[in-house]
């Protein structure tokens, strides 16, 4: 038990102190450590995470942590509670940090010439997030790749709310499937 | 006291009421902590979101900090990460005690047959937001789909890429244009 708190407080502290980008970019992340290193989770799994994360409140990362924590974990409070403190804590300390040196970080040649390049990335690491998702076990047949671009559009074109959008999946997979 | 327990409780508010994850609860902080209770004014608040953006970590998160330190200091960052954290804590630990119950109910799988695909096309859509805010520079292009490749089909760690990618830039800036 032990070891598995110890595990994950190392995984979510790795995650929150290389997740530039916000959450969306730490999500490949999360699936690189939990889904293929640690294998605490299926893809399965994952996905659905993913799904409950994005309709009920709150940073998206802070979520996972805490659900991951939970299930990894076998049902227990304090794995929750282990990675998402752990995921949180790097933020805390940097922040800490840049609230002390907030103009010379600002300023910094070499801090902004790596952001530079780390936010591109980041807008690729959400990039594979969702390429990554494109399996098989998501995508069963046509069925699946239909409410996919339905819920594209809905999003991209109408603007319609993420929660609006999965009661819609939801309800679409239950009369489809 | 009083103090410490107002900034808890906005960003109680911000965390307990705001779906769909960061983005979407900036505006939200922004109105309660700029507009309602005053605490920072609108310039010093669009200087924090810059830097909470450009730190690793939750947005939000980042964000909520910033404001509490702001205002007071370590203590008054604690009230707010505290805030921030615990609503969404607690709906999802009760959503993980319910939902491994019933994992294999017909009904359940049935209906996340049909958000999974869902899922993809929402972290795909805002992938295209950020490039089309960026005006589609060719830079931005090309780094973001060697990150993506190199994470989806060389199953690089995401951690390398993003460390590789800011190594390249500071290099780049150094060696080539000079900027550095």
């Amino acid at each position: 038990m032990l070891n598995i708190l110890i595990q994950l407080f190392i995984t979510f502290f790795k995650i929150g102190l290389f997740g530039f980008g916000g959450g969306y970019a730490m999500l490949s992340m999360i699936q690189y450590e939990v889904v293929e290193a640690h294998q605490w989770l299926s893809i399965k799994e994952f996905t659905d995470i993913v799904a409950i994360s994005q309709s009920t409140p709150g940073p998206i990362a802070i979520n996972s942590a805490t659900y991951i924590g939970y299930t990894a974990t076998g049902g227990n409070v304090t794995g929750a509670i282990v990675a998402t403190f752990a995921v949180c804590l790097p933020s805390i300390i940097i922040m800490l940090i840049i609230c002390k040196f907030f103009l010379v970080f600002r300023k910094n040649k070499y801090f902004s010439a790596a952001l530079g390049g780390m936010m591109p990335a980041a807008i690729g690491l959400i990039a594979a997030a969702a390429l990554m998702l494109m399996n098989s076990y998501n995508f069963v047949d046509y069925r699946s790749l239909i409410i996919c671009m339905a819920s594209f559009v809905l999003s991209y074109v109408f603007k319609t709310g993420i929660l609006k959008i999965i009661i819609f999946a939801g309800i679409l997979g239950y009369i489809l499937f | 006291m009083k103090q410490y327990l107002d900034l808890f409780i906005s960003f109680f508010k911000i965390g307990a009421f705001t779906l769909g994850g960061g983005y979407v609860m900036i505006p939200l902080i922004e109105k309660e902590v700029v507009d309602k209770r005053k605490w920072i004014d609108n310039n010093e608040f669009i200087e924090m979101l810059t830097l909470a953006q450009s730190a690793p970590g939750p947005i939000a998160i980042n964000t909520a900090m910033f404001v509490g330190y702001k205002i007071k200091g370590i203590k008054g960052m604690i009230a707010t990460v505290l805030g921030t954290v615990i609503p969404s804590f607690t709906i999802i630990l009760f959503i993980a005690m319910f939902f491994m119950e019933f994992e294999n109910s017909k009904t359940v799988e049935r209906i996340f047959c049909g958000i999974r695909p869902a899922v993809v096309a929402l972290i795909a859509v805002p992938v295209i937001n950020m490039l089309k805010n960026n005006n589609f520079k060719v830079y931005t292009i090309i780094i973001a789909s060697c990150s993506a490749v190199a994470v989806w089909l060389l199953s690089i760690s995401p951690v390398v890429v993003i460390i590789a990618a800011g190594l390249c830039a500071v290099m780049y800036n150094t060696f080539i244009s000079k900027q550095c």
